[in-house]
C-alpha cells in the first residue's frame, strides 16, 4: 500500500532517486536544489542507498562525472539550479548526442545579475536546445512521479536519451506537501536495472564521443533529432505504464476546465496551481476561461497542443522567462505551432511575462491578467508582451 | 565511400565499434589545389614519395601516383620534384 507522507518537494525527488536504486550520484549544492542532494548524501552515508556519491568541485564536473558513469552502464543522477545549470551548460549537450540516459532534476532559478536565488524559468530557457527530454512538475507528487518516469523513458532501448525534470525553485522544492509514496517493490518492478547496450567494457571495446568532422556531423545530428522526435510516442507509453502501476495520469499537454472556453491560459510549472483558482473564480462569474499546462517541454508536443488550442478564440501565454530582444520564448513556440492552422481555427495569442526572480503571482493577479488579455484580444494589441505586476 | 555512412547506418550515439577507422577519414576534400603529374618527365627518384607528409603517394604498376582521397594539396611534392613533373592545379579547373 502506498503511504501518504508529508514531504518537501526536494525530498520527494530524493525518495524517487533512492527507490530508483541509482548507482552513481554526482552533484554540487546550490540554492534551491541543495535539499535534494543533501538528503541523498545522507541516504548514501546511512547505507539506505547503495550508490557512489561523488562530491565534485563544480556543476561542470557533476555532469561530466555522470556522463562517464552512464557510459559504463550505471544508473545516474544529478541535480542543479540557475547558475549551476549554466556552468553545466557545455556538458549538457554531450549525453544527448552520445545517447546516454542521464537523469537530472532542476530546481528552476533566476539567473544573475542581479544575484537572485529565487525561482523562474530563465535557466530552463537558456538550455532549451540541449537535446534532453524535458518535463515540468508543478507539485511534490509530480516531482516524485516524473522523476520515476524520467528514468523509465530515458533508459528504454528505443529512446536512450537524457531526461530532465523541472521543479520550480522554492515553490516546489521547499514546500512541504502530502505525497503518496509507493512500496519500493512496486518501483523496482516499474524500473528494473538499466541495460545500456554499449557499456564501456574492456572485453567489448568501443569508442564513444569521437571526433565528428564535417562529413559525418550532419548525419549524427539527423539521427539525434529523429531519436528525440521518436521519443514522443515513448513518453506517451511511459505515462500510460505509470498510470497502470501507480494510478496517476500524465499527458504532454494537460487541461483544466477547457470545455467551451473562448480564452485559454497556457503555462508551465507550479504557478498553474494558483492559476486554477483564478480559472475557478472567473468561471463562477460566467467567464469561459480554461487552463492548459505543458507537462512535456521537449520533445515539444506541437500536434497535441494544436489539437487542444484549435478553434479557441484566444490564448494567453504566461511565462517566467524573457528572451531579451524577442519576448516570451514559450509564447514564440506556441505561436509557431499554431501558424499553419487555417484562418478561423487559429487562435489569437497574447503574451505575458511574470513571476521573475521568485515574484509571486497571486490569484487576483491571474484574474487581472486574463481580463487584460481579453482587452488586448478585442483591441488587437497582439504584438509584444506585457509584464505582470510591474511597478511603472 | 569509405566511412561516409548515412544517418541510418550510424550506431546509437555515433559510437564506433570497430578499430582503425582513421584510415576512412577523407582529408582529400580539404584541398584547394591538386597535384597533376607528367609521367613522361618522372625519373622515379622517389622524392615525392619520401616528402609527402600524408604518405599518400602510392606505387601503382611501377609508377608513382597520388591518392586523392587523402591528398590535402599542400604542394610539397611539386616543390621537391627535381624535374618539375608535378604541377599544382586549382580544383574545379
Amino acid at each position: 500500500m502506498p503511504r501518504r507522507v508529508a514531504l518537501e518537494g526536494s525530498h520527494a525527488v530524493s525518495e524517487a532517486v533512492r527507490m530508483a536504486d541509482v548507482d552513481v550520484i554526482a552533484a554540487y549544492p546550490i540554492t534551491p536544489q541543495t535539499h535534494i542532494v543533501e538528503r541523498l548524501a545522507e541516504m548514501v552515508a546511512n547505507g539506505e542507498l547503495d550508490a557512489e556519491f561523488i562530491c565534485v568541485e563544480s556543476e561542470h564536473s557533476a555532469m561530466s562525472a555522470v556522463v562517464g558513469a552512464a557510459a559504463c552502464g550505471a544508473r545516474v543522477f544529478t541535480c542543479t539550479a540557475g547558475q549551476g545549470l549554466e556552468l553545466m551548460h557545455e556538458v549538457l549537450f554531450v549525453p544527448s548526442a552520445m545517447r546516454l540516459p542521464v537523469v537530472a532534476v532542476i530546481a528552476n532559478r533566476a539567473l544573475s545579475a542581479p544575484l537572485n536565488v529565487w525561482g523562474d524559468h530563465s535557466d530552463v530557457m537558456a538550455i532549451r536546445d540541449c537535446g534532453w527530454i524535458q518535463m515540468f512538475a508543478e507539485n511534490a507528487q509530480q516531482a516524485f512521479d516524473l522523476t520515476l518516469c524520467a528514468y523509465k523513458v530515458a533508459e528504454r532501448p528505443d529512446v536512450l536519451l537524457p531526461a530532465m525534470v523541472h521543479i520550480d525553485g522554492f515553490h516546489v522544492s521547499h514546500v512541504v506537501e502530502p505525497v503518496l509514496l509507493p512500496e519500493e517493490e512496486t518501483v523496482r518492478e516499474f524500473l528494473p536495472p538499466s541495460e545500456y547496450p554499449f557499456p564501456l567494457d574492456p572485453d567489448r571495446p568501443v569508442s564513444m564521443g569521437c571526433y565528428g568532422p564535417p562529413y559525418i556531423y550532419t548525419e549524427v545530428k539527423k539521427a539525434q533529432e529523429v531519436a528525440i522526435e521518436n521519443s514522443y510516442e515513448k513518453v506517451l507509453e511511459t505515462f500510460k505504464e505509470f498510470k497502470d502501476v501507480f494510478g496517476r495520469e500524465y499527458r504532454p499537454v494537460e487541461t483544466y476546465r477547457v470545455e467551451d472556453a473562448d480564452m485559454l491560459l497556457l503555462m508551465m510549472g507550479s504557478y498553474a496551481e494558483t492559476a486554477m483558482l483564478a480559472i475557478d473564480a472567473l468561471r463562477e462569474r460566467g467567464d469561459n476561461v480554461g487552463l492548459v499546462r505543458l507537462r512535456l517541454w521537449r520533445p515539444f508536443p506541437a500536434e497535441e497542443l494544436r489539437n487542444v488550442l484549435r478553434g479557441v478564440k484566444a490564448v494567453c501565454v504566461f511565462e517566467r522567462a524573457i528572451s531579451f530582444g524577442m519576448g516570451g520564448p514559450l509564447c514564440a513556440e506556441v505561436r509557431a505551432a499554431l501558424y499553419h492552422l487555417p484562418e478561423g481555427e487559429r487562435p489569437k495569442v497574447v503574451s505575458f511575462v511574470g513571476g521573475l526572480g521568485g515574484r509571486d503571482v497571486n490569484v487576483e493577479e491571474f484574474e487581472a491578467m486574463l481580463r487584460r488579455a481579453k482587452e488586448r484580444v478585442s483591441s488587437d494589441e497582439l504584438e509584444g508582451f506585457e509584464f505582470v505586476g510591474l511597478r511603472e | 565511400m569509405r566511412g561516409e555512412l548515412s544517418w541510418k547506418e550510424l550506431e546509437v550515439g555515433a559510437i564506433v565499434t570497430e578499430p582503425g577507422n582513421a584510415a576512412e577519414y577523407r582529408t582529400g576534400d580539404w584541398r584547394s589545389e591538386r597535384p597533376v603529374r607528367k609521367q613522361e618527365l618522372c625519373i622515379m627518384c622517389g622524392n615525392c614519395y619520401i616528402y609527402c607528409p600524408e604518405g599518400c603517394i602510392v606505387l601503382k604498376e611501377g609508377r608513382y601516383e597520388t591518392d586523392l582521397y587523402y591528398c590535402k594539396g599542400c604542394g610539397i611534392c611539386a616543390n621537391e620534384c627535381p624535374k618539375g613533373a608535378i604541377e599544382m592545379v586549382e580544383e574545379g579547373k
